[in-house]
């Protein structure tokens, strides 16, 4: 107690682990807070025998720890032993409650902290930050002073509590570590995530361990297992349901917990309360992340974005004086940046301000070769003074945020790149003009636009292609931003997300209105318009409402429905970029047609008055827009005088379409269908799959939802926003040049994609060997044939090699899904390899047209 | 794909709204990099192309009748003759080359090929191959080796001609088979949800006397894939343990009192249940059966037919 530690450092993961370890290197008063029994929780989670990949290969490792890509179990080993090695103090079993100055009162430095609750309610409860030395305070009550501190705790979070009356009774769980184990126990499983779902099934899994259990769910019950469990994956899902038929578990729907006895749950179901056996409860409710806890130790975070990290100086310090954050939770999800910080953060604290870096051999190597002559530190400043959207930026984050990005320098005259390229990146000019050339037949027609602005923003955030060629009118430098360094950067630096949501909504009226209008004209709108987020299938626009709004897609997209003769008719697909609502605007009356959102989506809402003013003014637009609107009303005249006459046939494409949208084609960009009516079943379409792409299939051709002989076989349909790039910790999934979403050789196998994957196509597996040569099989049988090998004969035929290294690698599982065979001369080989033309590929925004009913009825 | 009907216009009179796609930008003179096709309809391998290979196949059979009729043979046509020899060489290559269909299918090399427009012309001049093969004949046919090529290849042709029909006409039946309340389901579920039933039954059965249960026991028994070809192809099984095992277990209700809550009742339900999904599996292996048998005949007749035409090639040039 009386001991004050130079000092402490919270949480024994890679980053903390690296601190402690060169704390105690440099004989610093240290000491190491661990919250379990043992070092780096998460990565002893991790599964048995399981490879950690050491990303990014180029960073130097810069720690007294050795850290290399392996085996989970070497990898601990060799930090445990290097821990006793330099005596590093350790604590474990030391949950840290709560970090309080124990100075003076900081004069003007209040923490502001922001609760939302789920009303959508915010309270703002403020904090007075207190001068250092730090005291901690464990769960067991023990204190601990120290006069800095380093929080390395990550981002995994606590789970969350129950709360109701009881929900701290010892029977109430939030893991179960062996479902094995237990035996003859009345139990009760809240939360019907995977989790939950995984450790009920486990429970009753042997009908000798006598498990009574019950699994809380508060959705209805429906056939339709994705909407009664929509957090859990649906095989998963419908297991539970089968064994719920089967009697080996009951699943209680509508039911919520109202309290807790010793013995006893009391539940509140639709018909009133219940009141069951328990002896208990393993409550799989998700986990929140330590946000709360970090604020409270008056660290504040760059936004209020569920995804913001905290403020951090160029040192790692935080807006506490004292309290240095590092590893995930600042940001930095790989352990070789953990590590290194957890380095640096210790010299600091140390007083080796003059250290560079570890980072610094690559922005050296980005900065290379570009005009100008300038060093990192001057090309850094240079950008946040020339750069609007980086202004707000600290120089640690502009130094991570250069690592996800690229410098471009581009000749008078270059392209920078072609209208419908793909691309998801944003540029932003440092130094130069560019010029937008507005229409592909007429080179003279151009936008230009200054240094310190941006451009290439639709493709950030629509997800789809280009819009227009961009060429640079002087020798120009610029910042190419990727999509997700550019996510990053508009949730720390909420003035730089103002001004590309500002920037972008005004480009996006200008290019879809056309020529003629410039922002002057539309500033009264772009000031007042608003950006809506819209859940799957909710309502934007209803037929018969009253209304003059106008709604641009941003994000997503649309399906626009109309009641035909007391019938829904779906009558058309809106992809992001189009605008819907200008019917009641130009000629009047009530709204003609719903429109919902087919996907989560994003629009932006305009003043319907306001525009009106606009169109007044300019003719032309409104010449436009009239032709735009006679386009539509035409489409809906065709398939309304239609709907009589071939009603079947209207009936089955509007069926149709809302059976592919329903299949999350309104994300697709390119999805593979197999026309049920010529596939006779031979699967060469797997097969050709496999012998493509060194012998692992990508696809499942029979499995997937059949809508009137349409089938949507499980394979990606390259998701304009790809869920499985949200979170790869490599970042090895990206959008290649035909739109394809590929991954590449930079794979962990760390599985987040597949679990990101709502449409379940991608598989983790090892590479099969190599077969023997088709005519090798042809004419002497030898090898498995075409297709993906069983599995048996690849085990058998693995060339081992005796190496542990190399044969590790061959053990390694990747992760594998469709890249549209990107590369390959033809094209994807599904589609060419189908004898009867069963398999086609295409694009919802050119499928569901009018076009295909045209053809249908003819 | 390229070779895919593309019809990629029709699709701005939807889009029309989207002033990226409208018609008036659609066309860029200059297209730096071409978007991979995609379509909006799509053909079956029999009119693949408009129509293209039963055109050609058209064509080659006029040709070959109106140049068999105004050319003049002495003393008649016969497989010997000039005419003859050119026949026979152009049906000797077009076999061969119909039977790279099978190494095609399986080499997936890159290139712009697609095995739909190899399957359409296989079908089209396969079918030509009547005309060519019979008028190489000069209608001599006889008890000889190079009848039996002739023979031969008119069976592949007719098994292939089975095969177009099954082909046309199955699909939509395996399919609609597969339909569920909540979409389709694989062969593979299906097997799956026959075992859970198969483990419901079982736990249902337990409060059953002896008797009964071994009546059950005997349908937890049965293989689905047990049964012969003929019985799988005609979808028939007369001595099927399920329907006996429903059929005694009624009979042995009758004599017992009703009561709430029967078991047997239960394992009744269950019962009809799995007669249901074995009904419809069965049905599967049918049409799939169906749709691979036809194939037992042609390929192995290809390969016999091979080896006749070897032995008639070989004959005649042996005999000259």
């Amino acid at each position: 107690m009386s001991q004050i530690y130079k000092v402490a450092i919270i949480g024994s993961g890679p980053a903390g682990m690296s601190a402690a370890s060169h704390a105690a290197k440099l004989g610093l008063n240290h000491v190491l807070l661990e919250k379990t029994d043992h070092l780096s929780d998460t990565i002893y989670k991790y599964q048995k025998g399981k490879h950690v990949m050491a990303t990014p290969n180029q960073l130097i490792l810069r720690s007294d720890q050795e850290f290399d890509a392996g085996k989970r179990e070497d990898i601990l080993g060799k930090w445990n032993d290097r821990t006793k090695e330099l005596s590093v103090n350790v604590k474990f079993n030391a949950e840290v409650k709560s970090i309080k100055g124990t100075g003076d009162a900081i004069a003007g430095s209040i923490q502001k902290m922001v609760a939302r609750a789920r009303d959508g309610t915010t309270t703002t409860t403020e904090l007075q930050r207190m001068a250092p030395p730090y005291e901690l305070t464990l769960t067991s009550g023990e204190k601990v002073i120290a006069e800095n501190v380093i929080l390395a705790i990550g981002t995994q979070g606590n789970p969350n509590l129950m709360r109701c009356p009881g929900g701290d009774l010892p029977h109430v769980t939030y893991q179960l570590d062996d479902p094995y184990v237990v035996v003859d126990q009345h139990i009760t499983v809240i939360g019907t995530g995977d989790a939950g779902i995984e450790n009920a099934r486990g429970l009753v899994e042997d009908e000798v361990q006598g498990n009574v259990v019950t699994v809380l769910n508060r959705a209805q019950k429906s056939t339709n297992v994705r909407e009664s469990f929509a957090t859990a994956k649906e095989p998963n899902a419908k297991a539970l349901v089968d064994d719920d038929a089967a009697g080996r578990l009951t699943i209680m729907y509508e039911t919520e917990t109202k309290e807790v006895e010793p013995g006893w749950i009391v539940l509140a179901t639709r018909d009133g309360e219940e009141r069951i056996r328990c002896d208990r409860i393993i409550a799989r409710i998700g986990s929140a992340p330590p946000r709360g806890f970090v604020e409270g130790c008056g660290i504040e975070f760059a936004s209020q974005d569920r995804l913001a990290f905290p403020t951090l100086s160029p040192v790692f310090e935080s807006t506490a004086p004292g309290i240095f954050v590092i590893g995930a939770l600042a940001g930095y999800p790989l352990i070789k940046h953990c590590m290194n910080q957890g380095y640096d953060a210790v010299e600091f604290i140390n007083g080796n301000t003059s250290l560079k870096p570890a980072d610094q051999p690559l922005l050296d190597a980005k900065f290379a070769g570009l005009p100008g002559n300038r060093s990192v530190e001057q090309w850094l400043d240079f950008l946040k003074s020339n750069v609007t959207i980086l202004e707000g930026m600290t120089t640690l984050q502009l130094r991570e945020f250069m690592l996800d990005s690229d410098m471009r320098a581009y000749r008078k005259g270059e392209v920078i790149f072609e209208k419908n390229d793909p691309g998801s990146s944003l540029f932003a000019i440092a130094d130069g003009l560019v010029h937008v050339q507005i229409d592909p037949t007429d080179k003279s027609k151009i936008v230009p636009i200054e240094k310190g602005s941006i451009f290439g923003e639709v493709g950030l955030i629509s997800g789809r292609r280009r819009g227009a060629t961009i060429v640079a009118a002087e020798d120009t430098v610029c910042v190419e931003i990727s999509r997700n360094a550019a996510l990053k950067l508009q949730s720390q630096v909420p003035t730089a997300k103002k001004a590309i949501e500002r920037i972008s909504t005004e480009r996006q009226l200008l290019q879809m209105f056309g020529a003629g209008l410039n922002p002057a004209d539309i500033k009264e709108v772009v000031d007042d318009a608003k950006i809506m987020q819209i859940k799957a299938g909710d309502t934007i626009l209803r037929e018969g409402d009253d209304g003059k709004e106008i709604f641009v897609i941003r994000v997503g997209s649309m399906i626009v429905e109309k009641m035909v003769g007391g019938k829904p008719v779906f009558l058309s697909y809106l992809p992001a970029g189009s605008y819907v609502g200008e019917m009641a605007l130009i000629a009047g009356g009530q709204r003609t047609a719903s429109v919902r959102a087919a996907v989560k989506s994003e629009v932006i809402k305009i003043d319907g008055e306001k525009f009106e003013a606009v169109l007044r003014t300019k003719p032309a637009l409104l010449e436009r827009a009239r032709k735009d609107m006679d386009l539509r009303r035409q489409t809906n005249a065709l398939i309304e005088s239609k709907k009589d006459s071939i009603s079947s046939v209207v009936d089955l494409w509007s069926e149709q379409a809302e059976f592919l949208v329903a299949q999350g084609l309104g994300e697709a960009t390119d999805v593979l269908l197999i026309d049920e009516t010529l596939c006779v079943g031979c699967d060469n379409c797997e097969k050709a799959c496999a012998d493509s792409h060194e012998g692992l299939s990508r696809l499942d051709r029979e499995a997937g939802k059949t809508f009137a002989h349409l089938h949507v076989p499980t394979s990606c349909r390259h998701c304009e926003h790809p869920h499985c790039m949200a979170d790869c910790p490599p970042n090895a999934i990206h959008r290649g040049p035909d739109g394809e979403v590929f991954i590449n050789d930079t794979c962990i196998g760390c599985g987040n994609c597949q679990r990101n994957c709502p449409y379940g196509v991608i598989r983790m597996d090892k590479v099969p060997p190599k077969k023997p040569s088709l005519l090798n099989w042809l004419f002497f049988g030898s090898g498995p044939g075409p297709g993906e090998p069983p599995y048996k004969w690849s085990k058998k035929n693995m060339k081992y090699t005796g190496n542990p290294a190399i044969d590790e690698s061959l053990d390694r599982k990747k992760a594998v899904k469709c890249d549209m065979c990107a590369g390959i001369d033809g094209g994807p080989a599904c589609v060419r390899a189908c004898p009867t033309g069963a398999a086609i590929r295409i694009a919802p925004d050119e499928f569901l047209t009018v076009a295909r009913l045209e053809e249908e009825s003819a | 794909m390229a070779t895919l009907p593309h019809t990629p216009d029709k699709g701005d009179f939807e889009t029309a709204a989207t002033t990226k796609s409208s018609t008036s930008t659609r066309t860029p003179k200059t297209a730096p990099r071409v978007r991979r096709d995609k379509v909006t309809s799509h053909d079956s391998f029999l009119n693949y192309g408009n129509g293209r290979w039963w055109k050609i196949a058209i064509v080659i059979a006029v040709v070959s009748f109106a140049t068999y009729f105004l050319i003049d043979v002495e003393p008649r046509h016969n497989g010997g003759s000039w005419y003859g020899y050119t026949m026979g060489t152009i049906g000797f290559a077009l076999i061969l080359w119909l039977t790279l269909l099978g190494v095609r299918k399986r080499a997936m090399t890159p290139g712009r090929w697609s095995l739909k427009a190899w399957t359409s012309a296989h079908v089209y001049l396969g079918l030509s191959l009547i005309v060519i093969g019979t008028l190489h004949t000069g209608f001599q046919l006889g008890w000889n080796v190079h009848t039996l090529a002739w023979a031969l290849m008119m069976l592949v042709i007719l098994s292939g001609l089975f095969g177009i029909y099954v082909y046309a006409t199955l699909p939509k039946a395996l399919s609609a088979n597969r339909y569920d309340e909540d979409g389709a389901i694989t062969e593979k579920v299906m097997i799956e949800q026959m075992k859970q039933l198969d483990r419901q039954i079982h736990d249902a059965a337990q409060p059953l006397d002896p008797e009964a249960a071994t009546i059950v026991e005997r349908s937890l028994g049965e293989n689905v894939f047990a049964g012969s070809f003929w019985q799988r192809a005609r979808n028939s099984y007369p001595g099927d343990l399920t329907r006996i095992a429903m059929g005694e277990l009624r009979k042995l209700r009758n004599f017992r009192p009703r009561t709430d809550d029967d078991p047997f009742e239960r394992v009744e339900t269950l019962l009809s249940k799995k007669e249901a999904l074995l009904a419809k599996l069965r049905r599967h292996l049918q049409l799939k059966s169906w749709l691979q048998a036809w194939l037992y005949i042609h390929v192995p007749a290809t390969f016999a037919l091979i080896a006749a035409l070897s032995a008639h090639v070989f004959s005649v040039f042996f005999y000259w």
